[in-house]
C-alpha cells in the first residue's frame, strides 16, 4: 500500500518535472529566436553603418583632395553627424544581445584585454591516507603536500599578473594554506617584476621569486605532474623550493636554437633558502637547528653571502613532433651551521615531449622529464649538541625520473621513479632530510576541463628512517578567472 | 696575386657574410601563428617579407606548446601576426614575454592582431565558464569567411607599411589585389554553394559560424555538448534527434578533432563525414594557400550536400 503511495508520488512528481522541462525547454526556444533576431538586427545594423561610414570616408577623400575650404568641411562634419545619428541614439550596447542584468546571472568579470590584469585564482585539496600515522614528518615534505591523513589544503593561492608599465609587467601569486590544525597561514610565494624592453636580449626580474634551477623548481604546484614535490628537490631545498628574495638577469643566446643563461642572485636568508642562511627549526629547547646543528644567526656581511644561481637551458625540436628541453643549474652560498661554511648545489634537468601531429586539445602526447642533483654541504661542528656533532661535509645525491603518456583527451597516466642517497653523517639516525629513500608513484589525472583537475596517486615509499610506507592521494584542483600562459 | 689574396682572405670572408647577413635581413622578417594567416601574409607581403608559420596546420590553434624554438624565432622577428580574440591566449603570451623583442609587444606595430575591426560572432553577454571554455572577446575562428579574410590582409597590409615604409605601397598593392581576387572567387563560391542555402550542417566544434554565415548555411549542431567540452551519450542522441528534424546529413570534421565520434554519429543517422579545415595544409589539397583552401572546401562541401539531397 504505502510502496503504492510512494509510486504514485514519485510519478507524479516524475511528471510534474517533465512538464516543467517542456516549457522550460519551449522557453529557451523562444528566447534563442529572440536572441537570433536581435542579433540579426544587431548585425544588420552593423554591416549598414560600415557600409555608410565608408562611402561617406571616401567621400570625404574626394572632397578634401582638391581644396580644404573650411566650409566644405563643416558641411560634411554636418552631413556626417546627421546620417551617423542614429548609432548615437542607438549605440550598439543597446541593441546586443543581453538582456538586463538579475541577481541571480553571474557577475560579468575580466575581459581579456579590457582589464589591467589577469587575475585567478587556483585551489589544490588532497584527501587520502598514509600507512604512517604523520605523513608530514618523514614522507611528504613538500610544503604543499599533503601532511595529514584525512583532508589538506596546502594551496590556495591567487595568482596576479600584468603589464605594470611599457617597461616592466608585474607577476605576484599569494598563496593561503591550512595547516595540520586547519589554521590558515599565508605566504607571499611570489612578487616580481620582469623588464620587457632591454637592449641585448637580455631580461631582469626582481623580487621574490622561485629561482630558475633545474625545471619543477620554479613551477608552481598546480603545473605539476604529481600531488607531492620530488624527494631529491625538498632534500636540496627544502619544503619550499629554492625561492628567494633577489634579482635574476637572464640572457637570451644568438644560437640557432634556443639558448638562454639565467644568474639569480638571492637573499639566501630563511627557509626559502634552505641549505644555505637558514636558521633550521627550533628544537625542543627553543635551539634552532639545521641538520643537528645550532646555527649561527647572523646577518649579511657582504657579497659573499648572498646565494648565486647560474642556470643554462637549451632546447631543440627533433622532429616537428618532438621537442627536447636541456640543462645545468647550480646554486652557491654560505650556510648557517658555523662561520666560512658554504653549500653547493648542482644539477641537470632533462624534458622531452612528444605530442600527435593533429592532436585532439593537445592529446595524445608522451613526455618525459628528470632531473639530477647533487649537494655538498660543510656543516660545522656542534660540540654542545645532544649527541656531539663534528665538523664534516655532508654530499647528497639523487634523482626523479617520470613519464606521463596523454592517452585520450582529458586523461593522462603517469609514474614516476625517485632515489635519494648521501654519505653518512653524525647526524643521519634522525634527520629526515638525509640517508637513503627510494619512492614510486603511480598516477592517474582527469582534466574535467582546462579549469579542473581530479587526481588519483598512490605512493610506495621505502627509508631507511621508516621502513616501508604506502600511501594514497585524491587530489582535486579549480581555478577560477584568466590565468597567465604557462612555459614549455 | 695569390700571396695578396692569401692575406685579404680573412677580410674577404667578413665582407661575404656581411652581404650574406645584409641579403638576409632585406626581407621582413615576418612570424604568424598560424598557416592561414601565413598564407594571407604571405599574399600581402610579396617577396618583401619571409613567413615563418608556428602552429601545424594539423594542429588545434587553441592548443599549441610553447616551445623554447618559438622564442629564438619570435626574438628574430621584426612582425608577429596572431589571430588575437583569445586564439593563441594559451601559449602566445608567454613566448613574447620570453621574446624579449619590444618591436613586438602589444599595442606596437610590429604586433599585428587580426582581429581588429571584424566584427565577432558570439561575443557572450556575461562570463560564465559553466557554459563552457567560451571566449569574452567572441568566436575566434573568423578568418574561414573571406569578407574577414579581406579584413585580415588590411590589417596587415596597415601594419606592414608601418614597419617597413619603403614598401608600404607593394603591400597595400598586393592587399588590394587579393581583395580583387578574393572578391571574384566569392561570387563563383557563392553560386557553387547557392543549391544549399539554408541547408543544415553539423560540426564538432563551435568554430564554423563565420563560414556558415557568408554561405548562407546553417551549423549549429555540434557534437560538443559546450565548447570544449567531450560529447556525451545524451548530447548526441539530441544531436541525432536534431538531424533528423533539421535534415542535416553532413558532419563536418577538423583534422585534430575526434573524427571515431563523427563516424558513428554518421553511422546511426546516414550522414557523410566530410573532413574539413580552416588552414592551408590541414588537408591534401588545401597546401594552395588561402583560395585553395577556400576552393576545397567549398567544392567538396558542395559535393557531400549534393549527395545527400
Amino acid at each position: 500500500m504505502k510502496l503504492n503511495n510512494l509510486l504514485g508520488v514519485s510519478s507524479a512528481l516524475c511528471l510534474c518535472a517533465s512538464v516543467a522541462q517542456a516549457q522550460e525547454t519551449n522557453e529557451v526556444e523562444q528566447l534563442r529566436q529572440q536572441l537570433r533576431q536581435m542579433q540579426e538586427n544587431f548585425e544588420k545594423v552593423q554591416t549598414e553603418q560600415h557600409r555608410q561610414i565608408e562611402a561617406l570616408t571616401q567621400k570625404l577623400d574626394a572632397l578634401s583632395k582638391p581644396s580644404s575650404a573650411e566650409a566644405e568641411q563643416k558641411k560634411l562634419e554636418a552631413q556626417l553627424t546627421a546620417e551617423l545619428s542614429p548609432a548615437t541614439t542607438n549605440p550598439p550596447a543597446a541593441a546586443l544581445p543581453a538582456k538586463s542584468w538579475s541577481l541571480t546571472d553571474p557577475i560579468p568579470v575580466v575581459r581579456a584585454g579590457s582589464a589591467y590584469m589577469n587575475l585567478s585564482f587556483d585551489a589544490l585539496m588532497v584527501a587520502g591516507g598514509s600507512t604512517e600515522s604523520d605523513p608530514s614528518s618523514q614522507l611528504q615534505l613538500g610544503d604543499h603536500d599533503p601532511i595529514k591523513n584525512g583532508f589538506s589544503m596546502r594551496n590556495a593561492e591567487l595568482a596576479l599578473d600584468g603589464a605594470v608599465d611599457p617597461y616592466f609587467k608585474g607577476f605576484a601569486n599569494i598563496v593561503l594554506k591550512l595547516d595540520q590544525n586547519n589554521e590558515t597561514s599565508i605566504e607571499l610565494e611570489e612578487t616580481y617584476v620582469q623588464s620587457t624592453s632591454l637592449p641585448a636580449n637580455l631580461q631582469v626580474k626582481a623580487g621574490q621569486f622561485f629561482a630558475a634551477f633545474g625545471r619543477q623548481n620554479a613551477q608552481h604546484p598546480h603545473q605539476w605532474a604529481f600531488v607531492d614535490a620530488p624527494i631529491i628537490l625538498t632534500r636540496a631545498f627544502g619544503p619550499d623550493g629554492l625561492r628567494n628574495l633577489g634579482v635574476q638577469g637572464s640572457w637570451l643566446l644568438p644560437t640557432p636554437f634556443y639558448t638562454e643563461l639565467f644568474l639569480s642572485v638571492l637573499d639566501g636568508q630563511g627557509s626559502t633558502a634552505f641549505g644555505f642562511r637558514n636558521p633550521g627549526d627550533p628544537d625542543n629547547l627553543g635551539v634552532d637547528r639545521f641538520h643537528g646543528r645550532a646555527t649561527v644567526s647572523r646577518g649579511l656581511r657582504g657579497p659573499g653571502d648572498l646565494v648565486y644561481v647560474p642556470h643554462l637551458s637549451s632546447s631543440f625540436d627533433l622532429t616537428d613532433q618532438q621537442t627536447i628541453v636541456l640543462g645545468t643549474s647550480a646554486a652557491f652560498g654560505p650556510n648557517d651551521t658555523g662561520n666560512g661554511l658554504a653549500t653547493q648545489v648542482y644539477g641537470v634537468d632533462f624534458y622531452w615531449k612528444w605530442k600527435a601531429a593533429d592532436a585532439h586539445e593537445g592529446y595524445p602526447f608522451v613526455s618525459f622529464q628528470t632531473e639530477g642533483l647533487y649537494e655538498i654541504f660543510q656543516a660545522g661542528a656542534d660540540p654542545t649538541a645532544p649527541v656531539p656533532l663534528p665538523a664534516e661535509t655532508l654530499r647528497d645525491w639523487g634523482f626523479y625520473s617520470q613519464v606521463l603518456w596523454g592517452f585520450k583527451p582529458r586523461w593522462v597516466v603517469g609514474l614516476r621513479g625517485e632515489w635519494a642517497d648521501g654519505n653518512s653523517g653524525a647526524y643521519d639516525a634522525s634527520d629526515v632530510y638525509r640517508g637513503e629513500r627510494t619512492r614510486v608513484s603511480p598516477v592517474l589525472t582527469f582534466y574535467p576541463s582546462e579549469f579542473s583537475k581530479l587526481r588519483l596517486q598512490g605512493n610506495y615509499d621505502h627509508g631507511e628512517l621508516f621502513g616501508d610506507a604506502y600511501s594514497i592521494w585524491l587530489q582535486l584542483e579549480f581555478m577560477l578567472g584568466a590565468h597567465g600562459a604557462h612555459k614549455f | 696575386m695569390k700571396h695578396i689574396f692569401k692575406i685579404l682572405r680573412p677580410q674577404l670572408l667578413f665582407l661575404a657574410l656581411l652581404t650574406l647577413a645584409a641579403n638576409a635581413s632585406a626581407k621582413l622578417n615576418v612570424v604568424v601563428t598560424t598557416a592561414d594567416l601565413a598564407s594571407i601574409a604571405a599574399e600581402v607581403g610579396g617577396d618583401a617579407i619571409a613567413v615563418t608559420t608556428l602552429a601545424k596546420p594539423t594542429e588545434d590553434p587553441h592548443f599549441v606548446d610553447a616551445r623554447p624554438s618559438f622564442i629564438v624565432k619570435l626574438n628574430h622577428a621584426d612582425v608577429v601576426i596572431e589571430g588575437g580574440a583569445e586564439l593563441e591566449i594559451g601559449w602566445l603570451p608567454a613566448l613574447l614575454d620570453q621574446s624579449r623583442n619590444d618591436k613586438l609587444v602589444t599595442g606596437a606595430p610590429g604586433h599585428v592582431n587580426c582581429s581588429q575591426g571584424v566584427p565577432l560572432l558570439d561575443v557572450p553577454a556575461t562570463l560564465d565558464r559553466a557554459r563552457g571554455d567560451v571566449h569574452a572577446a567572441g568566436n575566434p575562428h573568423y578568418i574561414i569567411a573571406p569578407s574577414n579574410a579581406k579584413i585580415v590582409a588590411q590589417n596587415i597590409a596597415a601594419s606592414l607599411a608601418i614597419v617597413d615604409p619603403p614598401h608600404a605601397a607593394l603591400y597595400t598593392a598586393n592587399a588590394e589585389k587579393f581583395r580583387a581576387a578574393l572578391d571574384a572567387k566569392l561570387i563563383e563560391w557563392q553560386k557553387t554553394l547557392a543549391p544549399f542555402k539554408g541547408r543544415s550542417l553539423v560540426a564538432y566544434h563551435d568554430s564554423w559560424p563565420y563560414f556558415a554565415r557568408e554561405f548562407g548555411l546553417t551549423i549549429d549542431l555540434f557534437l560538443e555538448p559546450k565548447p570544449g567540452i567531450p560529447p556525451t551519450p545524451a548530447h548526441l542522441a539530441e544531436v541525432i534527434m536534431k538531424m533528423k528534424t533539421e535534415n542535416a546529413s553532413v558532419i563536418i570534421v577538423d583534422p585534430y578533432l575526434n573524427r571515431r565520434t563523427a563516424e558513428t554519429v554518421a553511422r546511426t543517422t546516414g550522414a557523410t563525414v566530410l573532413d574539413v579545415t580552416q588552414f592551408p595544409g590541414g588537408l591534401k589539397g588545401t597546401e594552395g594557400g588561402y583560395l585553395a583552401l577556400l576552393d576545397h572546401l567549398v567544392n567538396s562541401l558542395a559535393t557531400a550536400l549534393a549527395e545527400k539531397k
